[in-house]
């Protein structure tokens, strides 16, 4: 094996030696009167050479899709084309105010109202916010619809039924709305319809689903589902992070969805940034429009305006239009791709899902067997007798120079490992990965469970970072000093 | 296409077979959406699309409100553009993930060092979603149905605050400023606090750009209700820490820290907190612990908190963050450095008092119609209404600020003015002659 991370005794910042002393007194010559000033400051003060070296060497201790695969199970982890990052970068996009006359900003709304539309044709959906900033808050603006929709109809349902294989942040959001969550166990990995019979009812708001679901499996029965969920007066929500794997093959709006949410961060490429950001735009059908956040986009001939008058309106869920940066470049996508390229992304992502699954099943369980969509999850369970853990896998796959899949997640599967190739890596990359698993199941169990090796550091011990709680350099040097009284 | 190997493993003809769950019902015909554009043709495109816009560049803009466009050193440009940072996600595999979480590691130190907070999440969507989610967060350091906020904050935050408030049932209630000083009304505090109010939120300096001297005694009125901060963290630069004055809770919005205004996203929420209350927090958090050789090392931490574990018992929602944001306000601070920010801070405040200068020698316009001590921006009263205020700006090629009167229908004809340092001297004086053209 050749792979090695690169790795440097790299100090924090504030450790690296600035030659100049910067003491307190800069703070002295400050404008503000005496009783608004701060007495001193610890901010690192350095050549622009160093400062470079320092998040040059960063960089190159961190693992992304530009390093190697990035089987991120739920994720995406879809290559990011770079003409989107120029474009994104152009002045016409960047320096602009949001805050802006709108009559100077007619582009970006042009470039807002278009993705708004194309969103609506391939969700299936008649109208669109891009106003969420992350899959996550496209819930919680989702959820807030649902409510207001049903508080106008003079009703208090109080409850949002997820089933048991649900992202974390669809309970999570439902909770801040003010709901209830009514928590549905699956039956074979996927919904249980006499189950949701049993808990669907009149006190029910609405259903949050996602299709295909986190273990990859697309829920057929989903128009019974729609059917059980309106039957009884409530809405169904569709959590569009797995809408890669339906692009062009079908949508939320034909699945009988009322509310949509969209991850542009994943079905569109927008790069991930270590975290964020991302976008969530929600899609609703109508007579739900009335409800979405203001400002809305409204077109009068050639001119773009912001319209606020929508009196039902759930109110604003972030300062300003959205993420716009992020829409930039999810339009760029989708106006690179065509109708074609975006069905042939989910025919592709679908394919190299299986293609590596065949591949994997016969090396580890996949439960409830069966054909998957865009990712699949096995449980590394069995491994456990040859003494390891997914986690182990998981940590030894970084030595080899892929990144590991999610796991533990789906909650429903033990020792789950979630896998999702995408459909920008290659066949040779799929076999290398599964060759690669293969190798590492043949390895003695002492140097799987202490893995990783090749990595910058060695396994972390989380378990003391949650009991010590170091989250400063402030309080990292307490520690320290702490620590060197003690031992002396 | 897929490739004749991978559909001769799969056992298939055509992808379409991979899709037979679909029910018939629910299948689309194909996609009603432009056809696919090369990348000449795409950028060709976009960018005429894009010459629609005026950029700040085009015209001389003083628009701030809580987006500023600062000079970003190219320095800053390039560690962002290192596709390791901006192609990674969420560090979940700490061992490979070193960097980024090193990276935000030192940013959560800087604003720790700023707020005067023991605690800083790796950051939230804005600064609107932070005070919604530090609403909550006081909801749950003290129960109560009512959060008291200082008139003079943001009214595009105060709209946000509304909306996630719904989900506790909780109303505002809003103190208001002195109509002379525009500092918050002491006095309507205390008449307003309650059993039932569970948090104070106050903006310092407030949106008007001005500093509040007396949060001593507004931080004893309050007394050990939850007390939430918001500040822009380049004013803490110069300004006292609100940790000094009893914050529980400091926000503030942090984008302008690398990063250009982009149409108002992606921003960067800056959230920090007390020791106490660290378990309440929302968002991710960054730990030092160490690996099993003993070397320092970082990790996500406190996860328990998080709705991947805690579900719907979670802090918050949140997942997706803004951690490219954060490491820009990282490289940012790293590449300005602590002198260069004192300097570069003092110029905005100064070059502030001299545009209202200026303003005001002009008969007829007041500038800054509060007297205290501004930061980079301050609100200006003309004769003119402000819509056609604006459109005359804009006809002499300059953008004016942000307007109040739609906020705050008591500060009539008035706008909110922001300078910074990318303001040449030219940039004011066409502001001027602008004015003086229309006297
Ligand atoms: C199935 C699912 N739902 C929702 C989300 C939340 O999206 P975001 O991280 O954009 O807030 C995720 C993200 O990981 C997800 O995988």
């Amino acid at each position: 094996m050749s792979y090695r991370q690169a790795c440097y005794d790299e100090p924090l910042i504030f450790d690296l030696e600035s030659e100049q002393f910067c003491g307190d007194e800069v703070l002295k010559d400050s404008p503000l009167p005496e009783t608004l000033r701060r007495k001193c400051l610890n901010l690192p003060d350095l050549p622009e050479r160093d400062v470079m070296k320092h998040f040059v060497r960063l960089s190159q201790m961190n693992f992304s899709i530009d390093t190697g695969f990035y089987p991120l199970g739920s994720c995406t982890m879809k290559y990011n084309p770079k003409i989107n990052e120029h474009i994104a970068r152009l002045p016409g996009a960047s320096l602009i105010h949001p805050n802006q006359d709108e009559s100077t900003v007619q582009g970006a709304l042009q470039i807002m109202h278009e993705l708004e539309n194309m969103l609506c044709e391939i969700g299936g959906i008649d109208a669109v916010t891009l106003q969420p900033a992350a899959g996550a808050q496209g819930e919680f603006t989702g959820l807030q619809i649902m409510r207001a929709y049903h508080e106008d109809r003079g009703e208090e349902r109080k409850e949002v039924i997820v089933p048991d294989t649900a992202h974390g942040t669809n309970p999570a959001s439902a909770a801040m709305v003010g709901f209830d969550v009514v928590e549905l166990p699956s039956k074979n990995g996927m919904v249980d319809c006499d189950a949701l019979k049993s808990v669907a009812g009149r006190n029910t708001a609405g259903m949050m689903l996602t299709n295909p679901n986190t273990l990859g499996i697309f829920e057929k029965d989903v128009l019974e589902i729609a059917d059980i969920i309106h039957d009884c007066g409530a809405l169904l929500y569709y959590d569009g992070a797995n809408f890669n794997a339906i692009l062009g093959k079908t949508n939320p709006g034909k699945m009988n969805f009322d509310i949509v949410h969209f991850n542009l961060h994943k079905t569109f490429s927008t790069p991930h940034g270590g975290g964020g950001p991302g976008a969530g735009p929600v899609g609703v059908k109508k007579p739900l429009d009335q409800y979405l956040p203001v400002p809305r986009i409204v077109k009068n001939g050639t001119y773009y305006s912001l319209d606020y008058n929508y009196p039902k309106s759930i109110g604003k869920v972030r300062a300003y239009l959205g993420n716009f940066a992020v829409l930039l470049r999810a339009y760029a996508y989708i106006r690179s791709l065509g109708p074609e390229g975006l069905n042939e992304v989910s025919s592709r992502a679908v394919a190299n899902s299986n293609y590596l699954k065949t591949q994997l099943e016969k090396m580890i369980d996949l439960p409830f067997g069966g054909g998957r969509m865009h990712e699949f999850v096995l449980s590394g369970e069995k491994l456990k007798s040859k003494g390891v853990r997914t986690l182990d896998l998981a940590k030894r796959l970084l030595d080899y120079g892929v990144h590991a899949p999610t796991i533990y997640f789906p909650l429903i599967i033990d020792e789950a490992i979630m896998i999702e190739p995408t459909e920008t890596e290659s066949i040779q990359t799929l076999d290398r990965f599964a060759e690669i698993v293969h190798e590492i199941l043949q390895e003695d169990s002492e140097t799987v469970r202490s893995a990783p090796h090749n990595t910058s550091v060695k396994r972390i011990d989380e378990v003391k970072a949650a009991r010590e709680l170091i989250l400063s350099y402030r309080s990292l040097k307490e520690h320290e000093r702490k620590f060197k009284s003690h031992s002396s | 296409m897929l490739p004749r190997k991978m559909l001769d493993k799969l056992g298939i003809s055509s992808p379409d077979e991979l899709f037979r769950e679909i029910p018939d019902k629910a299948r689309i015909d194909g996609l009603n959406i432009p056809p696919p554009l090369g990348q000449i043709d795409l950028e060709r495109e976009i960018s005429e699309i894009l010459s629609k816009n005026r950029t700040m560049d085009d015209l001389p803009t003083f628009l701030g409100g809580g987006v500023y466009r600062h000079h970003i050193p190219p320095v800053v440009q390039e560690i962002l553009s290192r596709s390791e940072f901006y192609t990674s996600y969420t560090p979940y595999q700490a061992e490979a993930s070193q960097g980024m979480l090193q990276a935000l590691f030192e940013y959560q130190s800087m604003m720790t060092e700023l707020t005067g907070m023991d605690a800083v999440n790796s950051s939230m969507y804005d600064w609107s979603t932070a005070l919604g989610e530090a609403a909550l967060m006081c909801h749950r350091i003290r129960p109560g149905t009512r959060f008291l906020i200082a008139r003079s904050i943001s009214p595009e935050r105060k709209a946000v605050l509304r909306t996630y408030l719904k989900g506790i049932n909780a109303s505002i209630d809003e103190i208001s400023f002195n109509p002379s000083t525009g500092k918050i009304n002491i006095d309507d505090l205390k008449s307003r606090l309650g059993e039932d109010t569970f948090g104070i939120y106050l903006e310092n300096p407030n949106y008007f750009g001005v500093f509040e001297d007396e949060v001593d005694d507004i931080s004893r009125t309050i007394g050990d209700r939850p007390f939430v901060v918001g500040a822009n963290p380049l004013s803490l630069v110069l300004a006292r820490p609100p940790s000094e004055y009893g914050a529980d809770i400091v926000i503030g919005e942090g984008h302008h820290l690398g990063t250009n205004p982009n149409f108002g996203g992606p921003l960067l929420g800056v959230f920090g907190t007390r020791k106490e209350h660290i378990r309440k927090m929302p968002g991710r958090i960054i730990g030092a612990t160490t690996d099993m050789a003993g070397k320092r090392a970082f990790c996500m931490t406190l996860q328990t908190r998080e709705q991947h574990i805690r579900r719907d018992k979670a802090t918050s929602n949140i997942c997706t963050n803004e951690a490219l944001m954060a490491v820009a306000a990282c490289a940012y601070i790293s590449a300005i450095g602590k002198r260069g920010l004192v300097r570069l801070v003092s110029d905005n405040v100064i070059k502030a008092r001299k545009f209202a200068k200026m303003i005001s020698q002009i008969d007829g316009f007041d500038a800054p119609i509060f007297d205290a001590t501004h930061f980079n921006e301050f609100a200006f009263r003309s004769p003119i209404p402000n819509d056609n205020l604006q459109k005359k700006l804009l006809s002499n090629d300059v953008h004016g600020g942000i307007p109040l009167d739609e906020g705050f229908p008591e500060l009539e004809n008035s706008m909110l003015l922001s300078v910074t340092e990318l303001h040449t001297e030219h940039d004011l004086l066409a502001f001027k002659a602008a004015l003086e053209a229309m006297e």
